[in-house]
């Protein structure tokens, strides 16, 4: 019999601890898939963050690094200054990389590190428990913004990719969502691309990825998705925002 | 090997470069940007990497990740920066990487002053970051004992799998003294390196470096080994120096820049015929407790010299265990104690004042 689906050699083999309808998984194919079609994943080294995603050092079937919350970009410049050769990711939460880790994600894009961040935006603190988020949308109702997010005492929500796409350092910066099989092959096609640049040698990629919390959104995963595409997507428009081409020409 | 004259500062660069370090990540900071600034121009030339990261966080966690990768690796600040840096500390012991980490200290607290302080013997020698974690902390007295234990300390780190932090301050950073590269430092044998993250190439499973261990029954193993690792530190890493102890009324305790003007006030209170020693710690962790608590029984009084409001007298007195009177003296904020102050303490304790 043809085999026409199976696992991809990107992940471990083991059962992952995300909650169901929980996106963060599709998310973590796309990215074992492109390692493992790029012929890469020998030479990977990824980078955890900390929030829901921080044991991503056991679903990822490469050498993994966990770093303390935010500075995954700052641990995968180490890595990769020293193995130019290697394939470093990092893979990172909007708490960890849109507030903690501002600094680090920013000076990674200045200095166009040779890198791919995965970014995955679901626009609140999975992890301790549904907190506001820098990302977080306005009137979102939050264990720490009870009453729904206000701009005037909490700022309106972060736009990282609209941000990072000014720095000139940054080679590759798109955003992406996982909410249908139409977008999870953009998403996968811009994930790939970010690799391809990095091993051209082109420097800095990003891709953000809308995602669900369907668990700290008090939703089902249908609705969560329904809520995604009502709220985040219109906030947060999908589309490329720097190409390496655009780069060149600037 | 002759001798060469050298800023304390870029002889730390010097003995890191002799000793295989290629990588160094860092962040400016007075008094001790010679050594980046070393670095930035040597660095390149043996085929190195010098980055100058955002902030002392973004440093400390670009080793973190350069460590993970096996190679040899090192990092510096003064004061400030190294309390930014405690984080990363905390990972990087947590997860059993080697590295070197030079603290240049200078006054304190906040932003404090920019000349020279030992005000941060806590932070060095106790940590700032969080949970059950130890540095090998190193105290050298002259350039040529910094540059000798500089080189030593990348071989411990390799062997220990921890942290190895060199503890300076303003005035060792910045002076000049004829130092020697030696060849014969005595070389260890050091473990290889399979836990290192360089892509598995195919040939293993992936290795992870990670400080993270949900279950408590986990971490607390973890800790057990941590600290069986540290016990083997205790019993076969304690440096030290003893001056004129013998005889002792009186010892001084210091360590670092306090310790060589604690000497000068030694040799001058003997030729007057005062009866006074010095105990110089090399490694303030691990502490030479036993040193502290075996003192000769003909010494009555001990005299705690420091460029602090008193830091290193807390080990002292664990050391003491209660049995003599422990005095101080000290300066801070950036100025620097005289041979005559220490002379004038000596004098009013054996004096029978305090
Ligand atoms: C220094 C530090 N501060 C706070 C925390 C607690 N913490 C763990 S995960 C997290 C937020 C993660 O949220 P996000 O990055 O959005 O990822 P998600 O869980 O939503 O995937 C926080 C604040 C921590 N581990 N370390
Ligand atoms: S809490 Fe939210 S982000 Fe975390 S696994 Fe559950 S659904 Fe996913």
């Amino acid at each position: 019999m043809a085999v026409v689906f199976q696992k991809t050699r990107g992940l471990t083999d083991v059962e992952t601890h995300y909650c169901p309808g929980c996106t963060h998984g599709i998310i973590h194919r796309l990215v074992g898939e492109v390692l493992e079609e790029l012929g890469v994943l020998d030479e990977a080294i990824g980078v955890a963050p900390v929030g829901c995603s921080v044991l991503a050092y056991n679903y990822f079937n490469c050498d993994m690094s966990e770093a303390a919350h935010g500075r995954a970009p700052a641990v995968a410049t180490g890595i990769k200054r020293l193995l130019p050769e290697n394939v470093v990711f990092t893979y990172q939460g909007d708490g960890d990389l849109a507030s903690i880790g501002t600094a680090e994600i920013v000076h990674a894009a200045h200095r166009s590190e040779n890198i791919t961040t995965i970014f995955v935006n679901n626009a609140i603190y999975g992890m301790t428990g549904g907190q506001m988020a820098p990302t977080t949308m306005i009137g979102q109702r939050t264990t720490t913004s009870p009453y729904g997010r206000d701009a005037a005492t909490t700022g309106m929500p972060i736009k990282i990719s609209e941000m990072l796409a000014q720095v000139p350092g940054a080679t590759f910066v798109e955003r992406v969502a996982v909410n249908t099989p139409g977008n999870v092959r953009k998403a996968k096609k811009a994930i790939k691309r970010a690799f391809e640049l990095q091993l051209a040698g082109k420097g800095f990629g990003i891709i953000e990825v809308l995602s669900t919390c369907p668990t700290n959104w008090g939703l089902d995963p249908v609705k969560a998705l329904r809520w995604l595409e009502d709220n985040l997507m219109v906030y947060y428009p999908l589309g490329n925002f720097r190409d390496y081409q655009e780069v060149e020409n600037a | 090997m002759s001798k060469v004259l050298m800023k304390g500062n870029e002889a730390i660069g010097a003995a890191a470069i002799a000793a295989g370090c290629k990588y160094f990540f860092g962040y400016p900071i007075t008094p001790q940007s010679e050594l980046p600034e070393y670095m930035s121009a040597h660095l390149p030339r043996v085929g190195g990497v010098y980055l100058q990261a955002e902030s002392e966080v973004a440093a400390i966690n670009m080793v973190y990740g350069a460590a993970g990768t096996g190679k040899r690796v090192m990092t510096s600040s003064s004061s400030p920066g190294i309390a930014l840096k405690q984080e990363g500390i905390s990972y990087i012991a947590g997860a059993e990487l080697p590295c070197v980490i030079v603290n240049i200290v200078r006054g304190g607290p906040g932003l404090g002053s920019i000349q020279p302080a030992q005000s941060d013997y806590n932070q060095s020698t106790r940590g700032g970051g969080d949970g059950d974690y130890r540095l090998l902390v190193y105290a050298p007295g002259s350039i040529q004992e910094m540059v000798d234990l500089v080189q030593i300390a990348f071989d411990k780190a390799d062997y220990y799998r921890n942290p190895v932090m060199v503890l300076g301050d303003g005035m060792m950073g910045q002076m000049m003294e004829p130092v020697e590269f030696k060849d014969d430092l005595p070389k260890m044998e050091l473990p290889e390196k399979d836990w290192a993250t360089t892509g598995t190439k195919g040939q293993r499973k992936p290795n992870v470096i990670n400080s993270l261990y949900l279950a408590a029954e986990e971490l607390e193993q973890h800790n057990i080994r941590l600290q069986k690792k540290y016990d083997e530190m205790k019993q076969n890493e304690v440096r030290y120096e003893e001056y004129q102890i013998e005889d002792a009324e009186l010892v001084i305790a210091a360590y670092g820049t306090t310790a060589r003007i604690a000497k000068a006030a030694v040799d001058q209170l003997r030729e007057a015929g005062i009866k006074v020693g010095l105990f110089r710690p090399i490694t303030v962790w691990p502490y030479p407790y036993d040193v502290v608590k075996n003192l000769p029984e003909s010494v009555k009084h001990i005299l705690c010299v420091e460029m602090s409001m008193g830091q290193m007298i807390d080990d002292v007195r664990i050391g003491n265990e209660g049995q003599r009177p422990v005095h101080f003296v000290g300066r801070s904020g950036g100025m620097i104690p005289t041979p005559q102050l220490v002379v004038d303490k000596v004098n009013e304790i054996l004096n029978g004042g305090k």
